[in-house]
């Protein structure tokens, strides 16, 4: 527990926003795939689904926000 | 030309949906454990691969939040932002619990990536509320 408080004190993990985007995905898609389906090969077939639903939001996101800009 | 027909009453047929289940030790126990310690509800159901899996991605999203500098709320924020963002945090119940004992979360706002962090803590409690939703299903039997 200390070594773990040692550690968060002195480590500032800075992750790009892709980076940041791309591991929140892949969590969440675990815990949807997980819970909102019930056999297993549906559950993989669900997670792998939301994780290129987020990953493709942030894409078309990102052209969208390209696209405001110019 | 008038409507001669005369309107027959409707039988409607009236199902019971108000059915209760039966209240078993392991409907409370998985959902309290569950929130305690993320993916425990489905590990005391002998559920592993989804319960190790569920913890490792809470637990890792939470800790995730926690080294970008994340801000951990705290139940008196005054703001509604505030309590919604503490009603999150709570989710992750034995972390969240773990965290303001040791008084993790101070949320140094100079880095940008702060921000996502905060974001990530209290998506993996939101996250392990759903965890604890579907250990009561299967401890109720209404899923595998």
């Amino acid at each position: 527990m200390i070594m773990a408080q040692m550690i968060l004190a002195q480590t500032t993990l800075e992750l790009s926003h892709f980076t940041a985007a791309l591991l929140f995905s892949l969590f969440a898609s675990i815990v949807f795939g997980i819970t909102q389906r019930n056999d297993a090969r549906e559950q993989i077939r669900y997670g792998l689904y939301c994780f290129a639903m987020f990953v493709g939001g942030v894409f078309a996101a990102g052209w969208v926000m390209w696209l405001l800009r110019r | 030309m008038a409507n001669s027909s005369v309107s027959k009453p409707k039988t409607v047929e009236v199902r019971n949906s108000t059915t209760t289940q039966p209240m078993t030790t392991m409907s409370v126990l998985a959902p309290a454990l569950g929130w305690l310690i993320p993916g425990a509800g489905h590990l005391i159901q002998k559920r592993w691969i989804r319960g190790l899996l569920l913890m490792f991605s809470i637990t890792t999203m939470f800790f995730l939040g926690l080294a970008m500098q994340g801000r951990v709320y705290r139940p008196n924020g005054g703001d509604i932002l505030d309590i919604l963002g503490f009603v999150g945090d709570l989710g992750a119940g034995g972390l969240y619990i773990v965290t303001r004992v040791m008084d993790w979360g101070q949320g140094a706002i100079a880095h940008a990536t702060a921000d996502y962090g905060t974001k990530f803590i209290i998506v993996a409690g939101l996250l392990n509320f759903i965890s604890v939703a579907d250990a009561y299903h299967i401890a109720i039997g209404k899923k595998p």
